[in-house]
Protein backbone atom coordinates (compact mmCIF):
# COMPACT_ATOMS: atom_id res chain seq x y z
CA UNK A 1 0.00 0.00 0.00
CA UNK A 2 1.68 2.97 -0.89
CA UNK A 3 0.91 5.12 2.06
CA UNK A 4 2.44 2.89 3.90
CA UNK A 5 5.37 2.91 2.24
CA UNK A 6 5.66 6.69 2.05
CA UNK A 7 4.95 6.95 5.70
CA UNK A 8 7.74 4.60 6.67
CA UNK A 9 10.63 6.91 8.40
CA UNK A 10 14.02 7.25 7.18
CA UNK A 11 15.43 9.86 9.67
CA UNK A 12 14.17 12.33 12.18
CA UNK A 13 15.88 15.45 12.67
CA UNK A 14 17.39 16.27 15.93
CA UNK A 15 17.37 13.13 17.35
CA UNK A 16 20.53 11.26 18.20
CA UNK A 17 20.92 7.58 18.31
CA UNK A 18 18.42 5.29 16.69
CA UNK A 19 15.47 6.76 15.36
CA UNK A 20 12.28 4.74 16.36
CA UNK A 21 10.93 3.02 13.94
CA UNK A 22 13.68 3.28 11.79
CA UNK A 23 14.22 0.50 9.32
CA UNK A 24 11.33 -1.14 10.16
CA UNK A 25 9.20 -3.20 7.87
CA UNK A 26 5.40 -3.33 8.56
CA UNK A 27 3.75 -6.48 7.28
CA UNK A 28 2.35 -5.12 4.10
CA UNK A 29 0.41 -8.08 3.07
CA UNK A 30 -3.22 -7.09 2.67
CA UNK A 31 -6.41 -9.21 3.35
CA UNK A 32 -10.34 -8.89 2.87
CA UNK A 33 -11.98 -10.17 6.23
CA UNK A 34 -15.65 -11.62 5.49
CA UNK A 35 -18.07 -12.19 8.48
CA UNK A 36 -20.57 -14.22 7.10
CA UNK A 37 -22.18 -13.93 10.27
CA UNK A 38 -23.23 -10.43 9.89
CA UNK A 39 -23.76 -10.86 5.92
CA UNK A 40 -27.07 -9.74 5.70
CA UNK A 41 -27.07 -10.86 1.05
CA UNK A 42 -28.01 -7.39 0.30
CA UNK A 43 -25.20 -7.59 -2.70
CA UNK A 44 -24.18 -4.36 -2.54
CA UNK A 45 -21.02 -5.67 -3.22
CA UNK A 46 -22.00 -7.61 -6.34
CA UNK A 47 -22.82 -4.03 -7.67
CA UNK A 48 -20.00 -2.37 -6.69
CA UNK A 49 -17.45 -5.20 -8.05
CA UNK A 50 -19.85 -4.64 -11.33
CA UNK A 51 -19.66 -0.63 -11.62
CA UNK A 52 -15.59 -0.07 -10.13
CA UNK A 53 -14.31 -2.92 -12.97
CA UNK A 54 -16.97 -1.71 -15.77
CA UNK A 55 -18.36 -4.91 -16.52
CA UNK A 56 -21.52 -5.64 -18.60
CA UNK A 57 -24.28 -7.59 -16.93
CA UNK A 58 -25.20 -10.60 -19.08
CA UNK A 59 -28.42 -12.51 -18.50
CA UNK A 60 -28.83 -14.64 -15.47
CA UNK A 61 -30.49 -17.96 -14.26
CA UNK A 62 -33.04 -18.16 -12.02
CA UNK A 63 -32.46 -21.20 -9.82
CA UNK A 64 -35.35 -20.58 -6.80
CA UNK A 65 -32.52 -18.64 -5.21
CA UNK A 66 -32.23 -15.26 -3.95
CA UNK A 67 -28.69 -16.15 -5.32
CA UNK A 68 -27.99 -13.29 -8.52
CA UNK A 69 -26.84 -16.55 -10.34
CA UNK A 70 -25.34 -20.21 -9.82
CA UNK A 71 -21.53 -19.37 -10.10
CA UNK A 72 -19.38 -16.26 -10.65
CA UNK A 73 -18.44 -15.55 -14.69
CA UNK A 74 -15.79 -13.84 -16.50
CA UNK A 75 -17.75 -10.96 -15.99
CA UNK A 76 -19.46 -11.32 -12.56
CA UNK A 77 -16.45 -11.90 -9.76
CA UNK A 78 -18.18 -11.41 -7.09
CA UNK A 79 -21.50 -13.72 -5.92
CA UNK A 80 -22.98 -13.76 -2.67
CA UNK A 81 -24.11 -17.62 -2.18
CA UNK A 82 -27.00 -18.45 -0.68
CA UNK A 83 -27.45 -21.64 1.61
CA UNK A 84 -30.02 -23.03 3.23
CA UNK A 85 -28.92 -25.35 5.92
CA UNK A 86 -31.33 -27.61 8.27
CA UNK A 87 -30.30 -27.85 11.80
CA UNK A 88 -30.87 -31.14 13.91
CA UNK A 89 -34.09 -29.36 15.46
CA UNK A 90 -35.51 -28.95 11.72
CA UNK A 91 -34.63 -25.02 12.02
CA UNK A 92 -33.28 -23.71 8.86
CA UNK A 93 -29.86 -21.32 9.23
CA UNK A 94 -29.85 -19.21 6.35
CA UNK A 95 -26.10 -19.42 5.28
CA UNK A 96 -24.60 -16.22 3.07
CA UNK A 97 -21.00 -16.12 1.95
CA UNK A 98 -19.28 -14.26 -0.95
CA UNK A 99 -17.48 -16.27 -2.66
CA UNK A 100 -14.78 -14.26 -4.89
CA UNK A 101 -11.04 -15.36 -5.22
CA UNK A 102 -9.42 -16.02 -2.38
CA UNK A 103 -6.05 -14.93 -3.32
CA UNK A 104 -4.07 -17.86 -1.95
CA UNK A 105 -0.65 -17.34 -0.78
CA UNK A 106 0.29 -20.39 -2.78
CA UNK A 107 -2.05 -19.85 -5.77
CA UNK A 108 -2.47 -22.81 -7.94
CA UNK A 109 -3.52 -20.77 -10.82
CA UNK A 110 -0.20 -18.92 -10.74
CA UNK A 111 1.14 -22.57 -10.81
CA UNK A 112 -0.84 -23.93 -13.26
CA UNK A 113 -0.01 -21.14 -15.93
CA UNK A 114 2.85 -21.85 -18.38
CA UNK A 115 2.17 -18.25 -20.17
CA UNK A 116 5.05 -15.60 -18.81
CA UNK A 117 3.93 -12.85 -16.79
CA UNK A 118 -0.17 -13.78 -17.28
CA UNK A 119 -0.79 -14.18 -13.33
CA UNK A 120 1.21 -12.08 -10.92
CA UNK A 121 1.02 -12.16 -7.06
CA UNK A 122 2.43 -8.77 -5.78
CA UNK A 123 4.53 -8.54 -2.26
CA UNK A 124 0.97 -7.64 -0.75
CA UNK A 125 -0.39 -11.00 -1.39
CA UNK A 126 -2.65 -10.07 -4.45
CA UNK A 127 -2.89 -12.36 -7.31
CA UNK A 128 -3.86 -10.63 -10.25
CA UNK A 129 -3.98 -11.50 -14.16
CA UNK A 130 -2.87 -10.15 -16.56
CA UNK A 131 -4.73 -10.63 -19.87
CA UNK A 132 -2.06 -9.19 -22.28
CA UNK A 133 -0.12 -12.21 -21.65
CA UNK A 134 -2.85 -14.99 -21.39
CA UNK A 135 -3.07 -17.33 -23.92
CA UNK A 136 -6.23 -18.36 -22.80
CA UNK A 137 -4.84 -22.61 -22.00
CA UNK A 138 -7.59 -22.35 -18.82
CA UNK A 139 -4.88 -24.62 -16.89
CA UNK A 140 -5.57 -22.27 -14.15
CA UNK A 141 -9.06 -23.12 -13.97
CA UNK A 142 -7.81 -26.78 -13.03
CA UNK A 143 -5.31 -25.54 -10.21
CA UNK A 144 -7.98 -23.32 -8.12
CA UNK A 145 -9.05 -25.29 -5.81
CA UNK A 146 -11.93 -22.57 -5.58
CA UNK A 147 -13.73 -22.75 -9.41
CA UNK A 148 -12.83 -18.85 -9.52
CA UNK A 149 -10.58 -18.23 -13.42
CA UNK A 150 -13.40 -17.75 -16.08
CA UNK A 151 -12.72 -18.38 -19.25
CA UNK A 152 -14.35 -15.76 -21.83
CA UNK A 153 -14.80 -17.19 -24.91
CA UNK A 154 -15.10 -13.95 -26.90
CA UNK A 155 -11.66 -12.70 -25.72
CA UNK A 156 -9.99 -16.30 -25.35
CA UNK A 157 -8.95 -15.11 -21.62
CA UNK A 158 -9.35 -15.46 -18.17
CA UNK A 159 -10.42 -13.10 -15.41
CA UNK A 160 -11.30 -12.97 -11.98
CA UNK A 161 -11.40 -10.97 -8.88
CA UNK A 162 -8.40 -8.11 -9.01
CA UNK A 163 -9.05 -7.84 -5.08
CA UNK A 164 -9.21 -4.19 -6.96
CA UNK A 165 -5.31 -4.24 -7.06
CA UNK A 166 -6.29 -0.65 -8.55
CA UNK A 167 -7.69 0.79 -5.99
CA UNK A 168 -5.50 -1.11 -3.06
CA UNK A 169 -2.97 0.46 -5.44
CA UNK A 170 -3.53 3.99 -4.78
CA UNK A 171 -4.22 3.09 -1.15
CA UNK A 172 -8.05 2.43 -1.41
CA UNK A 173 -10.05 -0.05 0.08
CA UNK A 174 -11.53 -2.85 -2.61
CA UNK A 175 -14.94 -1.44 -4.43
CA UNK A 176 -16.98 -4.55 -2.14
CA UNK A 177 -15.76 -3.31 1.17
CA UNK A 178 -16.60 0.24 0.27
CA UNK A 179 -20.33 -0.81 0.03
CA UNK A 180 -20.92 -2.82 2.55
CA UNK A 181 -23.25 -1.65 4.30
CA UNK A 182 -23.33 -3.87 7.60
CA UNK A 183 -19.11 -3.58 8.47
CA UNK A 184 -19.23 -7.39 7.14
CA UNK A 185 -16.33 -6.73 5.10
CA UNK A 186 -13.40 -5.54 6.67
CA UNK A 187 -9.89 -4.73 4.69
CA UNK A 188 -6.56 -4.25 6.13
CA UNK A 189 -3.25 -5.79 6.68
CA UNK A 190 -3.32 -9.80 7.24
CA UNK A 191 -2.11 -9.85 10.97
CA UNK A 192 -4.84 -7.09 11.82
CA UNK A 193 -7.38 -9.37 10.00
CA UNK A 194 -6.45 -12.14 11.38
CA UNK A 195 -7.28 -10.62 15.48
CA UNK A 196 -10.17 -9.04 13.87
CA UNK A 197 -11.38 -12.19 12.79
CA UNK A 198 -10.41 -14.46 16.03
CA UNK A 199 -12.01 -12.24 18.19
CA UNK A 200 -15.15 -11.98 16.60
CA UNK A 201 -14.80 -15.91 16.64
CA UNK A 202 -14.24 -15.99 20.08
CA UNK A 203 -17.22 -13.50 20.77
CA UNK A 204 -19.75 -15.92 18.49
CA UNK A 205 -18.30 -18.86 20.75
CA UNK A 206 -18.39 -17.13 23.92
CA UNK A 207 -21.65 -15.06 23.64
CA UNK A 208 -23.89 -16.24 20.63
CA UNK A 209 -23.98 -19.78 21.06
CA UNK A 210 -22.16 -20.85 18.10
CA UNK A 211 -19.96 -23.30 19.59
CA UNK A 212 -18.02 -24.19 16.11
CA UNK A 213 -17.67 -20.40 15.57
CA UNK A 214 -14.17 -20.13 13.58
CA UNK A 215 -11.63 -18.42 10.82
CA UNK A 216 -11.11 -20.11 7.59
CA UNK A 217 -7.59 -19.50 6.19
CA UNK A 218 -6.89 -22.48 5.20
CA UNK A 219 -3.31 -23.24 5.90
CA UNK A 220 -2.82 -26.41 2.98
CA UNK A 221 -2.85 -23.48 0.83
CA UNK A 222 -0.31 -21.58 3.18
CA UNK A 223 -3.28 -19.35 4.03
CA UNK A 224 -5.41 -17.27 1.98
CA UNK A 225 -5.87 -13.32 1.47
CA UNK A 226 -9.73 -13.50 2.05
CA UNK A 227 -10.51 -14.76 5.49
CA UNK A 228 -13.96 -15.91 6.53
CA UNK A 229 -15.59 -15.82 9.85
CA UNK A 230 -18.06 -18.82 9.74
CA UNK A 231 -20.77 -20.04 12.54
CA UNK A 232 -19.64 -23.40 12.07
CA UNK A 233 -15.93 -23.63 10.67
CA UNK A 234 -15.55 -27.50 11.17
CA UNK A 235 -18.10 -27.79 8.02
CA UNK A 236 -16.78 -24.72 5.34
CA UNK A 237 -18.84 -27.25 2.92
CA UNK A 238 -21.98 -25.99 3.80
CA UNK A 239 -21.56 -22.61 2.57
CA UNK A 240 -22.12 -23.01 -0.90
CA UNK A 241 -18.90 -25.64 -1.34
CA UNK A 242 -15.86 -23.96 0.59
CA UNK A 243 -13.14 -27.05 0.40
CA UNK A 244 -11.74 -27.99 4.27
CA UNK A 245 -8.35 -28.51 2.52
CA UNK A 246 -8.38 -27.24 -0.70
CA UNK A 247 -5.32 -28.65 -2.44
CA UNK A 248 -3.51 -27.94 -5.43
CA UNK A 249 -2.84 -31.03 -7.88
CA UNK A 250 1.13 -31.95 -7.26
CA UNK A 251 1.44 -32.40 -10.91
CA UNK A 252 1.82 -29.07 -12.10
CA UNK A 253 4.84 -28.59 -9.38
CA UNK A 254 6.43 -31.66 -10.72
CA UNK A 255 5.83 -31.18 -14.29
CA UNK A 256 6.30 -27.47 -14.95
CA UNK A 257 9.28 -27.05 -12.74
CA UNK A 258 11.06 -30.40 -13.29
CA UNK A 259 10.04 -32.29 -16.32
CA UNK A 260 9.20 -29.96 -18.76
CA UNK A 261 12.73 -28.15 -19.01
CA UNK A 262 14.26 -31.16 -18.78
CA UNK A 263 12.41 -32.87 -21.33
CA UNK A 264 12.02 -30.22 -23.52
CA UNK A 265 16.19 -29.57 -23.83
CA UNK A 266 16.33 -33.43 -24.22
CA UNK A 267 14.26 -33.15 -27.54
CA UNK A 268 16.50 -30.74 -28.82
CA UNK A 269 19.21 -33.37 -28.11
CA UNK A 270 17.63 -35.29 -30.66
CA UNK A 271 18.11 -32.77 -33.23
CA UNK A 272 21.84 -32.25 -32.09
CA UNK A 273 22.12 -36.15 -31.46
CA UNK A 274 21.13 -36.90 -35.77
CA UNK A 275 23.16 -33.62 -36.86
CA UNK A 276 26.21 -35.22 -34.80
CA UNK A 277 25.28 -38.57 -36.07
CA UNK A 278 25.83 -37.03 -39.98
CA UNK A 279 28.82 -35.61 -39.55
CA UNK A 280 30.61 -38.65 -37.36
CA UNK A 281 29.02 -41.63 -38.91
CA UNK A 282 27.77 -40.13 -42.16
CA UNK A 283 25.16 -40.98 -44.01
CA UNK A 284 24.15 -44.68 -44.98
CA UNK A 285 23.87 -44.88 -48.91
CA UNK A 286 22.20 -47.31 -51.24
CA UNK A 287 25.00 -49.89 -52.33
CA UNK A 288 25.40 -50.97 -55.56
CA UNK A 289 23.12 -54.66 -56.14
CA UNK A 290 24.96 -57.74 -56.46
CA UNK A 291 25.60 -58.55 -60.56
CA UNK A 292 22.67 -60.54 -61.53
CA UNK A 293 23.20 -63.54 -63.63
CA UNK A 294 21.24 -62.84 -66.59
CA UNK A 295 22.56 -59.03 -66.49
CA UNK A 296 25.38 -56.81 -66.48
CA UNK A 297 26.06 -54.66 -63.36
CA UNK A 298 23.82 -51.96 -63.33
CA UNK A 299 24.83 -48.44 -62.84
CA UNK A 300 25.07 -46.36 -59.79
CA UNK A 301 21.77 -45.76 -59.34
CA UNK A 302 20.18 -41.91 -57.66
CA UNK B 1 -14.50 -55.72 -40.14
CA UNK B 2 -11.25 -56.10 -41.42
CA UNK B 3 -12.58 -57.05 -44.96
CA UNK B 4 -14.41 -53.95 -45.31
CA UNK B 5 -11.41 -51.64 -44.06
CA UNK B 6 -9.48 -53.42 -46.57
CA UNK B 7 -12.21 -52.75 -49.17
CA UNK B 8 -12.06 -48.93 -48.37
CA UNK B 9 -8.71 -48.82 -48.28
CA UNK B 10 -8.49 -50.49 -52.14
CA UNK B 11 -11.29 -47.93 -53.43
CA UNK B 12 -9.47 -45.15 -51.66
CA UNK B 13 -5.69 -46.21 -53.30
CA UNK B 14 -7.75 -46.65 -56.77
CA UNK B 15 -9.19 -43.43 -56.26
CA UNK B 16 -5.96 -41.32 -55.67
CA UNK B 17 -3.97 -43.34 -58.49
CA UNK B 18 -6.66 -42.12 -60.85
CA UNK B 19 -6.12 -38.20 -59.25
CA UNK B 20 -2.28 -38.85 -59.58
CA UNK B 21 0.19 -41.00 -60.75
CA UNK B 22 2.92 -43.23 -59.93
CA UNK B 23 6.05 -42.70 -61.93
CA UNK B 24 8.14 -45.41 -62.00
CA UNK B 25 11.17 -45.29 -63.66
CA UNK B 26 13.83 -47.87 -64.95
CA UNK B 27 15.66 -49.73 -62.36
CA UNK B 28 13.61 -48.27 -59.94
CA UNK B 29 10.45 -49.93 -57.98
CA UNK B 30 6.94 -48.28 -56.66
CA UNK B 31 6.91 -47.82 -53.17
CA UNK B 32 4.02 -46.00 -51.93
CA UNK B 33 1.08 -45.25 -54.47
CA UNK B 34 -0.68 -41.71 -54.22
CA UNK B 35 -3.38 -42.48 -51.16
CA UNK B 36 -0.37 -43.35 -48.67
CA UNK B 37 1.94 -40.42 -50.01
CA UNK B 38 -1.18 -38.24 -49.67
CA UNK B 39 -1.85 -39.41 -46.27
CA UNK B 40 1.77 -39.26 -44.61
CA UNK B 41 1.83 -35.46 -46.13
CA UNK B 42 -1.56 -34.54 -44.65
CA UNK B 43 0.09 -36.57 -41.08
CA UNK B 44 3.11 -34.63 -41.78
CA UNK B 45 1.17 -30.80 -42.51
CA UNK B 46 -0.90 -31.45 -39.38
CA UNK B 47 1.43 -32.53 -37.25
CA UNK B 48 4.06 -29.37 -37.73
CA UNK B 49 0.83 -27.28 -37.28
CA UNK B 50 -0.19 -29.18 -34.09
CA UNK B 51 3.66 -28.95 -33.20
CA UNK B 52 4.03 -25.47 -33.90
CA UNK B 53 0.51 -24.30 -32.11
CA UNK B 54 1.71 -26.16 -29.21
CA UNK B 55 5.29 -24.99 -28.47
CA UNK B 56 3.34 -21.69 -27.42
CA UNK B 57 1.55 -24.07 -25.06
CA UNK B 58 4.34 -25.69 -23.90
CA UNK B 59 6.43 -23.21 -23.09
CA UNK B 60 4.81 -19.60 -23.87
CA UNK B 61 7.80 -17.95 -22.64
CA UNK B 62 10.14 -19.70 -24.70
CA UNK B 63 7.86 -19.31 -28.06
CA UNK B 64 6.59 -15.52 -27.62
CA UNK B 65 8.70 -15.08 -30.95
CA UNK B 66 7.23 -18.06 -32.53
CA UNK B 67 3.31 -17.64 -31.42
CA UNK B 68 2.61 -14.36 -33.48
CA UNK B 69 2.50 -16.55 -37.16
CA UNK B 70 -0.34 -18.26 -35.58
CA UNK B 71 -1.99 -15.44 -34.27
CA UNK B 72 -0.93 -14.95 -30.89
CA UNK B 73 -1.35 -16.93 -27.73
CA UNK B 74 -5.25 -17.16 -27.37
CA UNK B 75 -5.37 -17.99 -31.34
CA UNK B 76 -2.70 -20.28 -31.64
CA UNK B 77 -4.43 -22.62 -28.09
CA UNK B 78 -7.55 -22.10 -29.47
CA UNK B 79 -6.64 -23.77 -32.95
CA UNK B 80 -4.67 -26.09 -31.61
CA UNK B 81 -6.92 -28.91 -30.60
CA UNK B 82 -8.60 -28.83 -34.37
CA UNK B 83 -5.27 -29.45 -35.49
CA UNK B 84 -4.70 -32.00 -33.35
CA UNK B 85 -7.91 -33.62 -34.55
CA UNK B 86 -6.71 -33.46 -38.17
CA UNK B 87 -3.60 -35.39 -37.44
CA UNK B 88 -5.30 -37.70 -35.61
CA UNK B 89 -8.30 -38.05 -38.16
CA UNK B 90 -5.14 -38.58 -40.86
CA UNK B 91 -3.18 -40.65 -39.23
CA UNK B 92 -5.93 -43.22 -38.26
CA UNK B 93 -6.45 -43.18 -42.15
CA UNK B 94 -3.04 -43.79 -42.48
CA UNK B 95 -2.72 -46.77 -39.86
CA UNK B 96 -5.82 -48.30 -41.75
CA UNK B 97 -3.61 -47.98 -44.82
CA UNK B 98 -0.24 -49.42 -43.26
CA UNK B 99 -1.99 -51.55 -40.78
CA UNK B 100 -0.83 -55.16 -42.50
CA UNK B 101 2.57 -53.89 -43.66
CA UNK B 102 3.33 -52.31 -39.93
CA UNK B 103 2.10 -56.27 -38.50
CA UNK B 104 5.38 -56.88 -35.68
CA UNK B 105 7.46 -60.29 -37.04
CA UNK B 106 10.66 -61.82 -35.20
CA UNK B 107 12.05 -59.73 -37.93
CA UNK B 108 12.03 -56.61 -36.75
CA UNK B 109 12.84 -57.67 -32.89
CA UNK B 110 16.11 -58.93 -34.15
CA UNK B 111 16.37 -55.77 -36.36
CA UNK B 112 15.85 -53.89 -32.91
CA UNK B 113 18.27 -55.86 -31.28
CA UNK B 114 21.00 -54.97 -34.09
CA UNK B 115 20.16 -51.17 -33.29
CA UNK B 116 23.59 -50.61 -32.29
CA UNK B 117 25.48 -51.51 -34.93
CA UNK B 118 23.03 -49.93 -37.68
CA UNK B 119 23.37 -46.92 -35.71
CA UNK B 120 27.38 -46.66 -35.78
CA UNK B 121 27.00 -47.36 -39.59
CA UNK B 122 28.93 -50.89 -39.40
CA UNK B 123 26.54 -52.50 -41.06
CA UNK B 124 25.82 -51.08 -44.96
CA UNK B 125 22.80 -52.96 -45.78
CA UNK B 126 20.54 -54.09 -43.45
CA UNK B 127 19.64 -57.56 -42.38
CA UNK B 128 18.37 -59.72 -45.05
CA UNK B 129 14.69 -60.45 -43.34
CA UNK B 130 14.61 -56.65 -43.82
CA UNK B 131 10.74 -56.41 -45.21
CA UNK B 132 8.60 -53.48 -46.56
CA UNK B 133 9.20 -51.88 -42.98
CA UNK B 134 11.96 -52.39 -40.64
CA UNK B 135 11.64 -52.43 -37.09
CA UNK B 136 12.85 -48.69 -36.61
CA UNK B 137 9.69 -47.72 -39.02
CA UNK B 138 7.44 -50.02 -37.61
CA UNK B 139 8.26 -49.02 -33.56
CA UNK B 140 7.97 -45.66 -34.51
CA UNK B 141 4.39 -46.24 -36.44
CA UNK B 142 3.35 -47.93 -33.10
CA UNK B 143 4.84 -45.28 -30.75
CA UNK B 144 2.70 -42.76 -32.80
CA UNK B 145 -0.65 -44.75 -32.78
CA UNK B 146 0.13 -45.17 -29.04
CA UNK B 147 0.66 -41.46 -28.82
CA UNK B 148 -2.44 -40.58 -30.81
CA UNK B 149 -4.66 -42.54 -28.49
CA UNK B 150 -3.03 -40.70 -25.45
CA UNK B 151 -3.13 -37.58 -27.50
CA UNK B 152 -6.66 -37.98 -28.37
CA UNK B 153 -8.13 -38.93 -24.96
CA UNK B 154 -6.17 -36.42 -22.94
CA UNK B 155 -6.58 -33.39 -25.43
CA UNK B 156 -10.27 -33.90 -25.38
CA UNK B 157 -10.19 -33.29 -21.99
CA UNK B 158 -7.54 -30.59 -21.65
CA UNK B 159 -9.85 -28.73 -24.83
CA UNK B 160 -12.91 -28.95 -22.79
CA UNK B 161 -10.70 -27.93 -19.56
CA UNK B 162 -11.67 -28.21 -15.76
CA UNK B 163 -14.82 -26.62 -16.11
CA UNK B 164 -16.22 -30.01 -17.44
CA UNK B 165 -13.52 -32.95 -16.50
CA UNK B 166 -12.70 -31.63 -12.90
CA UNK B 167 -9.48 -30.87 -11.82
CA UNK B 168 -7.44 -33.76 -11.60
CA UNK B 169 -8.04 -35.01 -14.76
CA UNK B 170 -6.62 -32.10 -16.56
CA UNK B 171 -3.59 -31.92 -14.14
CA UNK B 172 -2.92 -35.57 -15.11
CA UNK B 173 -3.72 -35.10 -18.71
CA UNK B 174 -0.97 -31.91 -19.02
CA UNK B 175 1.45 -34.49 -18.04
CA UNK B 176 0.82 -37.27 -20.41
CA UNK B 177 0.22 -35.24 -23.19
CA UNK B 178 3.45 -32.92 -22.92
CA UNK B 179 4.98 -36.33 -22.25
CA UNK B 180 3.67 -37.95 -25.47
CA UNK B 181 4.58 -34.59 -27.78
CA UNK B 182 7.79 -34.77 -25.82
CA UNK B 183 8.46 -38.74 -27.53
CA UNK B 184 7.07 -38.08 -30.65
CA UNK B 185 9.09 -33.99 -31.21
CA UNK B 186 12.51 -36.69 -30.65
CA UNK B 187 10.86 -39.35 -32.96
CA UNK B 188 10.29 -36.70 -35.79
CA UNK B 189 14.19 -35.41 -35.67
CA UNK B 190 14.92 -39.49 -36.34
CA UNK B 191 12.17 -39.67 -38.99
CA UNK B 192 13.45 -36.39 -41.19
CA UNK B 193 17.08 -37.17 -40.79
CA UNK B 194 16.63 -40.58 -41.95
CA UNK B 195 14.46 -40.24 -44.53
CA UNK B 196 16.46 -37.43 -46.59
CA UNK B 197 20.21 -37.02 -45.64
CA UNK B 198 20.24 -40.00 -43.06
CA UNK B 199 19.55 -42.44 -45.90
CA UNK B 200 20.03 -40.76 -49.26
CA UNK B 201 17.42 -41.83 -52.23
CA UNK B 202 14.66 -42.31 -49.19
CA UNK B 203 12.79 -39.18 -49.77
CA UNK B 204 11.74 -39.30 -53.55
CA UNK B 205 9.63 -43.01 -51.85
CA UNK B 206 7.21 -39.66 -50.54
CA UNK B 207 7.26 -37.50 -53.44
CA UNK B 208 7.29 -39.42 -56.48
CA UNK B 209 6.52 -42.98 -54.54
CA UNK B 210 9.59 -44.66 -56.62
CA UNK B 211 12.69 -45.89 -54.98
CA UNK B 212 16.27 -47.49 -57.06
CA UNK B 213 16.41 -50.54 -56.95
CA UNK B 214 19.67 -50.40 -55.39
CA UNK B 215 17.74 -48.32 -52.38
CA UNK B 216 15.38 -51.37 -52.12
CA UNK B 217 17.65 -54.25 -51.78
CA UNK B 218 20.00 -52.26 -49.65
CA UNK B 219 17.46 -51.29 -46.67
CA UNK B 220 14.41 -53.79 -47.52
CA UNK B 221 16.42 -56.37 -49.02
CA UNK B 222 13.30 -58.88 -48.41
CA UNK B 223 11.32 -56.85 -49.34
CA UNK B 224 13.09 -56.10 -52.78
CA UNK B 225 13.21 -60.33 -53.21
CA UNK B 226 9.50 -59.60 -52.98
CA UNK B 227 9.19 -56.97 -55.59
CA UNK B 228 12.18 -58.22 -58.04
CA UNK B 229 11.88 -62.27 -57.26
CA UNK B 230 15.33 -62.21 -57.07
CA UNK B 231 17.17 -63.15 -53.84
CA UNK B 232 19.94 -60.34 -53.02
CA UNK B 233 21.72 -62.77 -50.72
CA UNK B 234 22.22 -65.87 -53.32
CA UNK B 235 22.74 -63.11 -56.12
CA UNK B 236 25.55 -61.69 -53.57
CA UNK B 237 27.15 -65.41 -52.90
CA UNK B 238 26.58 -66.32 -56.48
CA UNK B 239 28.45 -62.58 -57.80
CA UNK B 240 31.23 -63.43 -55.38
CA UNK B 241 31.97 -67.23 -56.49
CA UNK B 242 32.38 -65.50 -60.19
CA UNK B 243 34.22 -63.52 -58.74
CA UNK B 244 32.45 -60.38 -60.00
CA UNK B 245 32.72 -58.65 -56.52
CA UNK B 246 34.57 -58.89 -53.48
CA UNK B 247 34.73 -60.99 -51.12
CA UNK B 248 34.08 -59.76 -47.57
Amino acid sequence: MSDRKTLQIKQISGHSGPSPGFDMQRDAEVCKLIDTTICIGCKACEVACVEWNDMPFSPTTFDNTYQTMPATRWNFWNLIKFNEHQREDGTIQWLMRKDQCMHCADPGCLRACPADGAIVQYTNGIVDFQQENCIGCEYCVSGCPYDIPKFNPATKKVYKCTLCSDRVGGGLEPACIKACPTGCLKFGTKDDMKYIAEERAKQLRENFGFEKAGVYDPQSIGGTHVVYVLHDAENPERYGGLPRNPVIPWSYTVWKWLFKPVLGTFALFGLVGVLFHYVTVGPRLPQPQPPLKDSTPREKEI
Amino acid sequence: MSTAIERFDDKARDAFDRMGQNEVYEGELLRHRVYTRFLHWMVALFFFLALFTGFGIYMPWLFRWFTPIFGGGPLARAMHPWFGLGFVVFFALQMLNWIQPMTWTAADTKWIRNLRSTVSGKEKQDPPDTGFFNGGQKAQFWEIVGGSVVFLITGIILWKGARTFGCWPVAISYILHDISAVIMLGGIFIHIYLSTIGEPGTFQAMIRGAVSEAWAWTFHPAWYKEVTGRDPVQACEEARKRGQIAKQ
